[in-house]
């Protein structure tokens, strides 16, 4: 096209080469690409990479030509559309007609004419959002004027030179050529593509830019290779090819993607790769989703039943025409003359009841609902309940019509990290050379940020107990520690609002006395002993401090940033900004000063006063204020995953700290004050199939190569000195199975282990690894295989230096909703790739264990064993169901399973054995599962279990799961956004889902499947008046009402109402759905849309219309009555009854529902005067001129009105009282509960709770260490689990009183 | 640098939902719970109004008069058998028949005159379509070119037909004079009212003569023909101007669509002139009948009614007693629901969510 226009003067042929050439060059998987800048100004058609799209984006569907073919086009891919397109058609054929051909146009018109309205809306805004993107000003690389000139985002074309400063936006896939920074390193933050807020290090191509002339866009000469444009966000490859044929790899490192933010780099200089849509991030918006929800699956059978009837109903007419016509004796004056045989007569009658009752099938229903699910989503999206404070997010619908969904889940999958905890690491404990160093303060820290600031009492009876049986503190200082503790968390919660982006509780880590005597005298030791052998103490928190990917960014850039962002509106005022750093200056200082005071606390020092502590723990004290003053203000560590940052806040903690990182150097200052620079050789990273990452780097003093790997326990444990295992020594071996040890006690705490080790490489070694190193990074085939294997060369004969425990804190009030959910009737799984321990201790933290429950454990080695444990657990479980089945308080049974036993289980031939036991289960936890696993058990039990499942996941691992199940929500939280790219709804917090699903999916569904269920009624009561008819003029489709009448009666007169109905109707409260969560059990299964309410609806809608017919057909019977007088009391008895049939459905009525009830019979009785008064001759043959005047001035006209009305809904409303009366709803019962005044509402909602003796009024706090640990030793065990109130909250209890056996999972 | 992330912040500022009732679904809202013990009164008070309104109803439809003649002329014993046997639309000798009858109670206001028709289905889809309102209304093109609804009787031997359609057509055609015999034996024709038997906007709006106020209506129809049913064309049927053509009130009244296949249409009025003597007093009366018009060949029936009217119309006593039964059934209903109150209300002290 481009072409085209531009070269219109060369031959066809060329034009065609042309074109062929651009779609080969395309297609090719390897792209040559070269700089533009020697054919600037040649035209586009010289230039050498023409064939790649332009940096213009183009969003919108429909241009103004295309707009209403392409829009007709998509319309008509519906299946409804088409139906009534026929219709409409069939009308224009005369011998079947109804209507006037083209007043049957009319409705499907509409309807059209809406929805493309609606797409309309949308593309123009599509539109203008792209105009604006296009329009973004950018520089580019001009050679005419030597210089970067400023142009916008649509002139930037593949090949050419693009420069960004700091804070601006990246507009097209640029290779990093060059930039500011002296390290080649720019920062970018790639918040709009995946909303991580971290900042990520691009490095330049090396080898292209030389420091000291700067990058000249001229004299680049090299031709850059790269890849098929695809959509992974975190992959690319590439080379650039110098004209001596040197070739530089280059990958994702190097590439700043379009759409990302350039920080801390004062400019760079990239070369456009990937323009407009080929560019990854408009690769990866795919735009929202469609899915069909059950209720519409549904409502697609009844439309299908609807047909039926409809076919049913014609040919009621059809045989009833013929009948009438044989029944004729003579040929009466009444008959036009028809040249027909009765039989085809009556077999075009049928056609034309088609088009008479056509409406049975509700042609607006899919627009309506459509609107409706605008309407429900504009109210998800902006309840401020799940807006999140802290990422200011809200919720996010990426799927627009599955809202009802929400409201029928029966089974919830979740992830556990970052769904159910925090994705927040905080450093609790370590374990350094088989010594274990509890971190006690650390602990307490951590348990007074827990608790919630209001519950005062639980606090202190809390610390009451704990004091009493943990701590040797004097009596006197218990109330002492109570509100130092107390008055810190206020202050904490404050400097948590005030620095949004450090939050005190990941950076700050209390160090354990013993560890930081024990560091002191290494470090003494080893100062006097030289430097030939490091201490195993020092190595270890250098390998924390160094063996990572943090970037480290100056406080003073965060500090701004934050307080701009929290204090938005006042950054213009110097006054309010003056205030504020008072204010965060005084309560850093009240933060420090308490903890200061938690120090004179420790065990170790209790003895010895505030004042004097300096001289008895001197090193510690002269250390730590140091480390603490000088480093934790000016530094602040930004890591990809949230443990690697926790990691590097507790070396800092220790004195360790990390100062700067470049990709080459990593410079760590030790407790001594001494600042020690690594020369990074090269950093092996993460990757989830080694589990495990390393750093080579130089040690400074001693020369050597020394690798720092940190990585999962059983990733570390098993390359410990093989394959020379004789060789580990006795010592070593201790170490091993001590920190083994450790490590098991710590998962059963349900902290996250890693393991830290290092190695020393020697010279020769290294060199000849970093040839295949070098090889591999160059490849573009199987680059990362090669990469991957070169990092599990070097990883060999680890030697172990410890074991780090860090503590995934569970989300705000996950616990609450956990109960809620289970309350609500829904089946909470956690499906996770951690540990079975930790698995089971999160179960119990959040409550999806209780402790009277029966644990099965199912852990097996082969497939025999898993059969049979299956088969025995499967007749136990049956057992004691009878066993129980009277008892009220029956345990239930959770189910714990491994991925190995997973794999079995799910076999063809097991795995209805398993799901037989897993719906038996309240719950089960699916440990050490992968991600292809986690989508088998949704897809599983989803097709087994024919259950509306709901999973939910915050990392890339969840995607599979999430796209399986039939409600995808994704948290958006630490991990990036690829969960929140596949869901159907984004939240931010795991308890968001209790008002999403417990109050916005209840709503949801039951305003949706009610209005839908009103919407057939309406139609089926409507259309049979004409029906009815039918028996009284022989079948020949003559409507008593004229057909305009009849068009607004179901466009404008009763469409509104049902919408709103749909949009507006709460039958409960927020309040009392989320204080009653049974009440979601309403929704479940078939819920309010069955076979029997469709069905009822049905039946009263024949009622209603037949009540509608014939009490006016009696009362004129045999009088001088005409058609459309007739027909006049018919429609609007019609609409008294559908509109009050409706008010007695609505559950609430605002001023919303007021007025466009009101204004519905408002406005039928405007329009229909209105068109009976000025309408003489404009409908011929139709004539309804002064008719519904003269009814108006008619009291008979009133007397049949309210009558019919009132006979009409007699039944229903009858119905509905006596059900209300005598077996009330749940709903009901809400709906009583909610014209009760709020306190005692909640009073008998807690009266109500005790008296069902679910005990789950009131959320157990999470105690960390409290949980009884599972046995492991027999694959099937019942475990009545009893949990000790009286058992103090501390960790070493917790590690005496569990019983320990050698973990079965290798 | 704190100005560039500005715009970020003012996305901030934007991203929290406000927080007012509308958008958090917290509007004011009266929220009715249908229980026995809310809608009781409901019922009772419709119980107490439909049920006097169904007496007052029942009571007026019984307190008006209707008499009714079948004229059909089936039975051979019938005086109008004969005319019902030889029937043709166009048989140019008119057969009269006298039918007499004697009225057991006297009428005291004015009298409706109706001629009913049975079986006769008015509203079948194509004849109901078949007219032509604008010639109706006395739209010069139209009365020439008929709109190809009236098809097939829009145009006949070349020419237009005016009135044009099949409903037009099959005009009633019967001519009904009353006669009352006096005891003594004298008879004397009883005047009735021609006009005023239809709709005054159909009259005076909906329909209207070609050439508006045209007093010769002969040329107003010229070139027009007449439907083929017809004896006389459309511009013969009254010799009054004022009835005569597409406004006459007979022709009207035709072209007003009965709903349904047994209908009565309006034909006369008798009016009362003397307050102290009945309108028709009790006694002997013949009805003659110029019979033309056929119905045998739909098995119809033909029949002549008197009637009075009240404010409701004619006499139906069905909307009395609806009302009567439907207040009942309410009242009851009432009762019912008053039982159950006393017996369930007690919900709010015993609290139980059964949990399904």
């Amino acid at each position: 096209m481009r072409d085209g226009r531009t070269m219109s003067w060369r031959s066809p042929l060329a034009l065609v080469r042309d074109a062929l050439h651009g779609q080969r060059a395309r297609e090719r998987e390897l792209r040559s690409l070269v700089s533009n800048l020697p054919y600037e100004g040649l035209g586009k058609g010289k230039l050498p990479n023409r064939f790649f799209s332009s940096n213009t984006i183009k969003t919108t569907k429909y241009s103004l030509l295309t707009f209403i073919p392409i829009n007709l086009f998509e319309q008509f891919h519906r299946l409804a559309n088409i139906y009534f397109v026929g219709l409409a058609i069939l009308n224009f054929i005369p011998v079947v007609n109804a209507f006037q051909p083209e007043v049957a146009l009319i409705p499907i018109c509409v309807i059209l004419a809406l929805t493309a309205l609606k797409d309309a809306w949308e593309d123009f805004r599509r539109y203008q959002s792209d105009r604006k993107v296009n329009n973004t000003p950018c520089s580019i690389y001009s050679r005419r004027e030597k210089q970067f000139l400023e142009r916008r985002w649509k002139d930037v074309q593949v090949g050419d030179f693009v420069k960004v400063v700091c804070n601006e936006i990246v507009p097209a896939d640029l290779l990093l050529l060059c930039s500011s920074d002296p390290n080649g390193v720019c920062h970018i933050e790639t918040a709009n593509l995946d909303g991580e807020t971290n900042l990520k290090q691009r490095t330049v191509v090396s080898g292209l830019c030389t420091m000291d002339r700067g990058f000249e866009p001229e004299s680049f000469n090299s031709i850059v290779v790269c890849e098929k444009p695809n959509d992974n966000l975190n992959h690319f490859k590439c080379f650039v090819e110098k004209p001596n044929k040197e070739k530089l790899g280059a990958g994702i490192e190097s590439l700043l993607l379009r759409g990302c933010t350039v920080r801390n780099t004062d400019h760079a200089v990239g070369f456009v790769v990937y323009a407009g849509h080929e560019t990854k991030s408009m690769l990866n918006n795919s735009g929202s989703r469609s899915k069909r929800s059950k209720l519409e699956r549904k409502l697609n059978i009844d439309v299908f039943f609807c047909v039926i009837l409809l076919f049913a109903m014609c040919l009621v007419g059809s045989v009833g025409h013929y009948i009438w016509l044989e029944s004729l004796t003579g040929s009466p004056p009444y008959l036009t003359p028809d040249s027909r045989s009765n039989s085809l007569a009556s077999f075009h009658m049928f056609f034309t009841m088609i088009i008479l009752l056509q409406i049975l099938i509700p042609i607006s229903l899919y627009l309506s609902i459509e609107l409706v699910k605008i309407g429900q989503i504009f109210f998800i999206i902006n309840d401020v309940d799940l807006y999140d404070e802290e990422t200011d997010s809200r919720m996010q619908c990426r799927a627009l019509n599955i809202t009802e969904d929400l409201g029928q889940i029966d089974y919830i999958f979740s992830d556990k990290t970052g769904t159910l905890t925090e994705n927040k690491m905080v450093f609790r404990r370590c374990s350094i050379m088989g010594t274990e160093f509890p971190h006690k303060e650390n602990a307490i820290r951590l348990a007074v940020l827990d608790e919630p600031e209001a519950e005062e009492e639980i606090i202190f009876n809390h610390r009451l107990q704990s004091a009493q049986t943990g701590w040797s503190l004097e009596a006197e200082d218990v109330t002492s520690v109570d509100t130092s503790r107390h008055s810190r968390s206020k202050v904490v919660g404050m400097a948590q609002s005030d620095v949004a982006f450090s939050s005190p509780l990941e950076t700050e880590v209390i160090p354990d006395q013993n560890l930081v005597r024990q560091i002191s005298r290494a470090e003494s030791s080893s100062r006097r002993g030289g430097s030939r052998r490091m201490d195993p103490y020092l190595d270890f928190f250098l390998a924390l401090a160094i063996c990572n990917t943090v970037v480290v960014s100056m406080a003073t850039a965060r500090r701004r940033r934050a307080c701009v962002s929290s204090h938005s509106s006042q950054t213009n005022n110097p006054l309010e900004i003056l205030s504020n750093l008072v204010k965060k200056a005084s309560s850093f200082i009240q933060r420090k000063s308490t903890r200061i005071r938690t120090q004179s606390q420790d065990p170790v020092i209790d003895s010895v006063r505030m004042e004097s502590t300096a001289d008895t723990n001197g090193v510690s004290q002269s250390d730590r204020p140091a480390a603490a003053a000088a480093g934790s203000e000016d530094l602040y560590y930004e890591a990809e995953s949230p443990d690697e940052a926790a990691l590097v806040y507790a070396a800092r903690a220790y004195g360790f700290v990390l100062l700067a990182r470049t990709p080459n150097n990593v410079a760590v200052r030790l407790p001594s004050g001494q600042v020690l620079d690594f020369e990074v050789l090269d950093t092996l990273t993460f990757d989830s199939n080694r589990k495990r990452m390393s750093v080579l780097v130089r040690h400074p003093i001693t020369k050597e190569c020394v690798l720092y790997t940190k990585g999962a326990d059983y990733a570390i444990m098993e390359l410990l000195g093989t394959p020379y295992a004789e060789h580990l020594s006795e010592n070593q071996k201790n170490i091993a199975s001590d920190t083994q040890h450790h490590l098991d006690s710590y998962a059963k705490e349900g902290l996250r282990t890693l393991c830290i080790a290092k190695k020393v490489v020697s010279e020769d070694v290294y060199r000849s690894w970093l040839v295949n190193r070098k090889s591999a990074l160059a490849a573009i085939d199987n680059k990362e295989e090669l990469v991957m294997d070169t990092a599990v060369q070097m990883e060999t004969n680890l030697t172990l230096l410890g074991a780090t425990g860090i503590e995934d804190r569970l989300q705000e009030s996950v616990p609450d909703t956990t109960v809620a959910l289970r309350e609500a009737g829904i089946h909470v799984w956690v499906l996770t790739g951690d540990k079975p321990e930790t698995a089971v201790n999160i179960g119990y933290a959040c409550r999806l264990l209780e402790e009277e429950d029966l644990l099965i454990n199912m852990s097996c080695k082969n497939k025999v064993t898993c059969t049979s444990s299956l088969d025995c657990n499967l007749e136990e479980v049956r057992r004691y169901d009878e066993d129980l089945l009277n008892v009220d308080t029956m345990p239930s049974i959770s189910l714990v399973i491994d991925g190995h036993t997973l794999t079995m289980a799910l076999s063809p031939d097991l795995r209805d054995r398993f799901v037989d036991l897993a719906k038996r289960c309240r719950t089960v936890l699916c440990c050490r599962v992968t991600p292809l696993q986690k989508s088998e058990v949704v897809k599983l039990i989803r097709e087994k279990l024919k259950v509306m499942t709901l999973a939910v996941g915050d990392g890339a691992n969840d995607v599979n799961m999430i796209q399986a199940a039939d409600v995808g929500v994704g948290i958006s939280g630490q991990e990036g956004m690829q969960a929140v790219m596949a869901s159907d709804f984004a939240i931010s917090r795991f308890k968001h889902l209790k008002k999403l699903l417990l109050v916005h999916g209840h709503w949801c569904y039951t305003r949706l499947a009610n209005m839908i269920i009103y919407f057939f009624y309406k139609n089926v009561a409507y259309v049979n008046l004409l029906f009815w008819y039918q028996f009284y003029c022989g079948f020949t489709g003559t409507a008593m009402i004229d057909y305009w009448l009849m068009i607004f009666f179901n466009l404008f007169f009763t469409s509104t109402p049902p919408i709103m109905f749909g949009i507006f109707d709460k039958d409960v409260s927020a309040e009392v759905l989320l204080g009653v969560p049974e009440l979601y059990r309403t929704g479940q299964g078939k819920g309010e849309y069955n076979f029997l309410t469709f069905w009822i609806s049905i039946l009263d809608a024949f009622y209603q219309s037949l009540v509608c017919f014939f009490v006016p057909y009696w009362a004129y019977k045999d009088s001088d009555v005409d058609i459309f007088t007739f027909g006049t009391p018919m429609n609007t008895v019609s609409l008294f009854t559908i509109l009050l049939h409706l008010s007695i459905e609505i559950k609430s009525w605002t001023v919303v529902h007021w007025i466009i009830m009101l204004g519905s019979v408002g406005l039928y009785f405007g329009v229909t005067l209105f068109y009976s008064a000025i309408c003489v001759t404009c409908n011929p043959p139709s004539n309804p001129y002064w008719i519904f005047e003269s009814q108006m001035g008619d009291p008979m006209f009133y007397l049949i009105c309210t009558i019919s009305t009132v006979v009409a809904l007699l039944p229903r409303y009858t119905f509905h009282v006596l059900k209300n009366s005598i077996s009330p709803s749940p709903l009901l019962q809400g709906r009583e509960l909610d014209r009760m005044d709020p306190s005692t509402r909640d009073q008998w909602i807690r009266e109500w709770r005790g008296f069902r003796g679910g005990g789950g009024g009131q959320v157990k706090r999470y105690q960390q260490s409290t949980p009884p640990s599972p046995t492991q030793e027999t694959p099937v065990d019942f475990l009545p689990e009893f949990l000790n109130d009286d058992e103090i909250p501390d960790d070493d209890f917790s590690l005496n009183v569990t019983t320990h056996q050698s973990p079965v999972l290798t | 640098m704190a100005s560039s992330y500005k715009d970020e912040d003012g996305h901030i500022s934007v991203k929290k939902p406000e927080n007012t009732a509308f958008k958090q679904q917290r509007l004011p809202a009266w929220q009715p719970v249908l229980t026995a013990g809310t809608v009781l009164p409901a019922f009772f008070i419709i119980g107490l109004i439909f049920i006097p309104i169904g007496i007052g109803l029942y009571v007026t439809s019984n307190n008006i008069k209707e008499f009714e003649i079948d004229y059909t002329g089936l039975d051979p014993s019938s005086p109008c058998f004969n005319c019902s046997q030889n029937f043709s639309w166009n048989s140019t000798k008119p057969c009269t028949c006298s039918i007499p009858f004697y009225l057991e109670q006297p009428y005291e206001s004015n009298v409706f005159m109706y001629y009913g028709l049975s079986n006769f289905y008015q509203n079948h889809r194509r004849y109901v379509k078949s007219r032509d309102d604008s010639q109706l209304n006395g739209n010069e093109e139209s009365l020439r070119k008929p709109s190809k609804e009236c098809e097939p009787y829009a145009r006949h031997d070349n020419r237009p037909i005016a009135p044009c359609g099949a409903i037009a057509n099959s005009m009633f055609n019967d001519t009904l004079e009353l006669f009352y015999s006096d005891p003594n034996g004298t008879k004397t024709q009883i005047p009735l009212t021609a006009t005023g038997i239809a709709w005054w906007t159909d009259k005076h709006v909906k329909f209207r003569n070609p050439g508006g106020n045209n007093d010769n209506l002969t040329a107003a129809f010229q070139g027009t023909t007449k439907p083929i049913n017809w004896r006389r064309p459309a511009y013969e049927l009254d010799s009054d101007p004022e009835n005569n053509g597409f406004i006459n009130e007979d022709f009207i009244v035709w072209m007003r669509t009965a709903a349904l296949p047994t209908f009565r249409k309006l034909y006369r009025i008798i009016q009362r002139r003397n307050t102290m003597v009945p309108t028709l007093p009790r006694g002997n009366y013949t009805l003659e009948v110029v019979y033309n018009y056929p119905v045998r060949s739909f098995d119809g029936r033909k029949r002549m009614i008197f009637s009075t009217i009240s404010w409701m119309g004619g006499k139906n006593p069905f909307l009395g007693i609806a009302y009567i039964t439907v207040g009942s059934v309410c009242f009851l209903l009432g009762v019912i629901l008053l039982f159950i109150h006393h017996k369930y209300d007690n919900r709010n002290n015993n609290p139980d969510i059964s949990s399904n």
